[in-house]
């Protein structure tokens, strides 16, 4: 028994020690040490002194939490309708499918559909209204980040609520609850580790959006990935730029703990 | 029957707002002009100079291959890895792997790829298809075990420990009762995991080399003078074909759903 | 479990297809170059994006059987971090001025043998042995342009931004694009203070940043490349950008003029250059001969749209293209233009740190 399972996680514990620790250690050295190898703490206190940095972090964190709130108030309905649905699996699909498509070039449509003389100013011309600056604004790049990241939100939660037992949802109507209360007691309570999931594969890789924030925002919206991506490839400054991961992979730990599963209140099906 | 309306209302309303730039830059792709925008008249002129442009072609097939191949491979370790972790006995050993499982996804791209860079000039390994593949798996993992942990989470310990009363040893325990309950989980993982393969940048330009080239590499250095209006075609065609499949799909789908498993469709 | 297995073997049915199709592609394309398998005649290029006349590379490999791998990057600093790296065996490269100064001092370059490279003849003076690189041991100029203005007539007369200072007028509120680049957004501030475009003195370097600030209100967006595709629909009446980009938008747009400012600014050269990495010598000078025969590089500045070095082909390339004042400045206008050199590590931060900073200061 023991070892069919050691035997599995052979590749997966190879995976983690070469392509995770290895980087990682990588890393944590070279925002441990400076330009000329000396070990130091000089980086994280550049950081930590730096208004242009902690300015940057709390922008990052809070338009990282702007995404994730709207594509959660989005996705959760989205989600559960789905569920309901007759060829679920299949609308599903058709929620993935705009993701295949290059990223920048959703970027471009979206400038297309946003400039002076683009489809949305057309379409409120209609109505009378003179066009409107779109793009360059706080509001173009929160759109359009989160339209990126809603497949990526409604997945994790169309997983959970598709696993709920209909049988409990049949049991919670048969006594008598009605639907919402089901919906409030049992649904989303259920649901609740997808939307975890989906909270941390959408808030996570909000931190460090960075091309967007230059070919939407304008660069009027200023990320951590955007100090990351000039500080490794423009400056050459690995050493600064590893101090912001690391401090990024301490920010993701912490968002973990916040969303860590706290199982109590729920009734689980055959749980102990 | 109301609250349906306004649910479906609410649905086609998300599919059009995920659909709309899709539908944009399709039409564009008829444009005679040469950016997306200011509409010149219709003209296939680009799917043209698409279909003699070999080197194009040859770089959408290895993004297939690639894309396929570190999906597959990285869902089959991630599954394990996921088998793995929920093995574990304390919360805390769970809760220490699942964060050192998911450094990956916050670390910004470009880390990643400068970090994988040096890791295989270090090891010797010459930059192409095998290093790109390496780090597609790699960066694919963690989504995956994301993906298939909650499943498994899900899944009454009762369900196992009663196969193993009836004698199933570990093989078929994981045959029989363990994937097929987490196979949805498992293809939502191979999905999100080809999605990343296909969008991923920054990764791919680091740690490729000699003359292999991934489309979104491709098409980001070709970004100088505005999208091309031939990436507009590719994606397209790309489009309608994951289209036709995503409906033989469900048609293969339907038609196997009436044959068995009544009992799920009909509960509902 | 049926599902899962079924899955699987769909996938590695149609995994097994792609492979299938790409030896296909493969063995087509060698037989279309006459060349089989992957065999020495090939020469590993690493250029920018669009940079070249795609029918110039299938030209050299028909006349002279040498098969191109054809790689592109979109920065200097990619381009260096990956050839500095290794792993890769790039024979030609294609970085910008003060990259070549870079990659010189740090022997990542290989001397031009001038025996072999016949093409320097063909060369305008002008462009030739620069700070960069003296007596272009390492490099031989690609193309070559300027920092400047770009305005549409619709909204700007020309009379307004004929020098840097006036960019600063409160009638331009959000007005303007920049390009998103500290080394040339510096320039144009401590040029119009009167300082050099490489000033290494903080208290000059700190004023510039200062007048940048300034600057913000008039702002609209900073911008990389995407800045061609905004200017030329009109998102914004005036573009700070180099004359290689602003060729491309007055191509899509009459409306679209370049000013290079009187005050003087920046110009920058493009450069053919042999890495260390490089294996294909034979093949490396043909391509360099190639490109230099001024037939070629006629064909290739028409196809990119900038401005050549090359004498020979200035010659054949039609006047309305070099007599355009806006791309081929006169000599006067040329006294006034200035290289950037390479700042070192230390400065470069500098430089950079604080544009972070501007990009950060709000409007």
């Amino acid at each position: 028994m023991k070892k069919g399972k050691l035997f599995f996680a052979v590749l997966y514990v190879l995976w983690l020690a070469l392509f995770v620790v290895v980087p990682i250690a990588l890393l944590l050295f070279q925002s441990l040490t400076s330009e000329s190898g000396q070990l130091t703490l000089n980086n994280f206190v550049s950081y930590f002194s730096s208004g242009t940095y902690l300015r940057m972090t709390f922008n990052s964190i809070f338009y990282a939490f702007l995404i994730t709130l709207i594509t959660l108030v989005i996705s959760y309905p989205t989600a559960y309708l789905l569920s309901q649905l007759k060829n679920r699996q299949f609308w599903l699909l058709l929620v993935i499918l705009p993701t295949w498509i290059n990223l920048l070039l959703k970027t471009y449509a979206f400038i297309g559909l946003l400039s002076r003389d683009g489809t949305a100013n057309s379409f409120i011309g209609l109505f009378g209204i003179s066009p409107q600056q779109l793009l360059f604004t706080d509001s173009s790049f929160v759109l359009v980040s989160s339209y990126i990241e809603i497949p990526f939100m409604i997945l994790p939660i169309f997983n959970a609520l598709n696993e709920i037992d209909r049988d409990l949802v049949q049991a919670s109507r048969d006594l008598g609850a009605n639907s919402w209360q089901t919906l409030w007691r049992l649904i989303i309570p259920l649901s609740m580790p997808g939307v975890k999931s989906g909270v941390q594969s959408v808030f996570i890789p909000s931190l460090s959006l960075f091309m967007i924030t230059r070919l939407i925002g304008g660069n009027r919206v200023i990320t951590l990935g955007t100090a990351i991506e000039e500080l490794f490839l423009t400056t050459q400054n690995w050493h600064m730029g590893s101090t912001i991961g690391v401090i990024l992979i301490i920010a993701m730990v912490a968002t973990m703990v916040i969303t860590r599963e706290r199982k109590k209140s729920v009734l689980r099906r055959g749980g102990k | 029957m109301k609250k349906n309306k306004i649910g479906n209302l609410y649905l086609w309303l998300v599919f059009i707002v995920l659909y709309v730039p899709i539908f944009y830059l399709i039409t564009y792709s008829f444009n005679s002009g040469k950016y997306m925008h200011g509409w010149k008249g219709f003209s296939l002129i680009h799917y043209c100079q698409l279909w003699a442009d070999t080197r194009m072609i040859e770089i959408v097939v290895d993004t297939l291959i690639i894309a396929f191949l570190s999906s597959v491979l990285a869902t089959i370790i991630g599954t394990f890895g996921a088998l793995w972790i929920n093995f574990a006995k304390s919360q805390l050993t769970k809760n220490i792997l699942l964060n050192f499982n998911s450094i990956l996804l916050v670390s910004p791209d470009v880390i990643i790829g400068a970090s994988f860079l040096i890791f295989f000039t270090a090891i010797g390994l010459s930059l192409g298809f095998l290093s790109v593949l390496l780090s597609h798996i790699a960066f694919s993992i963690p989504i995956v075990v994301l993906m298939v942990l909650p499943r498994l989470q899900e899944m009454p310990v009762t369900l196992t420990e009663a196969a193993e009363d009836l004698g199933a040893n570990f093989w078929q325990v994981l045959n029989k009762v363990t994937l097929p309950y987490i196979s949805s989980g498992i293809m939502a993982g191979f999905f999100m995991a080809l999605t990343y393969s296909l969008d991923d940048f920054a990764v791919t330009f680091f740690v490729t080399g000699n003359g292999f080239s991934t489309l979104s590499v491709e098409i980001y250095s070709r970004a100088r003078q505005g999208i091309s209006l031939e990436i507009n075609a590719l994606s397209a065609i790309m489009f309608i074909v994951s289209l036709i499949l995503v409906f033989i799909y469900y048609f293969i789908s339907r038609n196997g759903n009436r044959k068995r498993t009544p009992g799920l469709e009909a509960t509902k | 479990m049926k599902k899962l297995l079924s899955a699987l073997f769909a996938i590695s049915l149609v995994i097994v297809g792609l492979f299938a199709i790409q030896r296909y592609l493969v063995a087509k394309e060698n037989a279309a170059a006459g060349t089989s398998g992957s065999g020495s005649k090939v020469l590993n290029i690493y250029n920018w994006g669009d940079y070249i006349d795609p029918s110039l590379l299938t030209k050299f490999t028909k006349e002279t059987g040498y098969r191109i791998n054809y790689e592109t990057f979109d920065s200097n600093e990619d381009m260096y971090a990956k050839v500095k790296q290794g792993g890769t065996s790039y024979d030609i490269v294609v970085p910008s001025d003060y990259m070549v100064e870079k990659m010189r001092r740090e022997k990542m370059l290989l001397p031009i043998n001038r025996k072999k490279f016949k093409g320097f003849k063909y060369y305008d003076k002008r462009f030739l042995n620069k700070s960069f690189d003296p007596g272009n041991k390492y490099s031989i100029p690609y193309f070559w342009g300027t920092l400047g203005i770009v305005y549409n007539d619709k909204f700007v007369k020309r009379s307004e931004v004929e020098s840097w200072d006036q960019l600063w007028s409160s009638k331009f509120r959000d007005k303007i694009l920049l390009v998103d680049s500290a080394r040339d957004d510096f320039a144009f501030s401590l040029i119009s203070m009167g300082k050099s475009v490489n000033d290494k003195r903080p208290a000059d370097v700190q004023a510039a940043k200062a007048k940048l600030d300034a600057l913000m209100p008039n702002v609209k967006a900073i911008l990389d490349d995407e800045i061609v595709m905004y200017m030329v629909q009109e998102e914004a009446p005036i573009g700070i950008t180099w004359s290689g980009e602003a060729s491309e938008m007055i191509a899509e747009n009459k409306h679209l003029h370049y000013v290079i400012p009187k005050e003087g600014s920046n110009i920058w050269f493009d450069n053919l250059a042999i890495p260390k990495t490089a294996k294909h010598f034979k093949a490396i000078y043909k391509f360099l001969n190639f490109m230099s025969e001024p037939k070629n590089a006629a064909q290739n500045a028409e196809y990119v749209e900038y401005s050549t070095p090359n004498k020979g082909a200035i010659k054949i390339l039609p006047k309305s293209v070099t007599g355009d004042q806006q791309f081929y400045p006169s000599n006067k206008t040329l006294k006034n233009l200035h290289v950037y050199s390479d700042l070192g590590q230390k400065w470069t931060q500098i430089y950079n740190d604080l544009f972070l900073e501007f990009k950060m200061t709000s409007r």
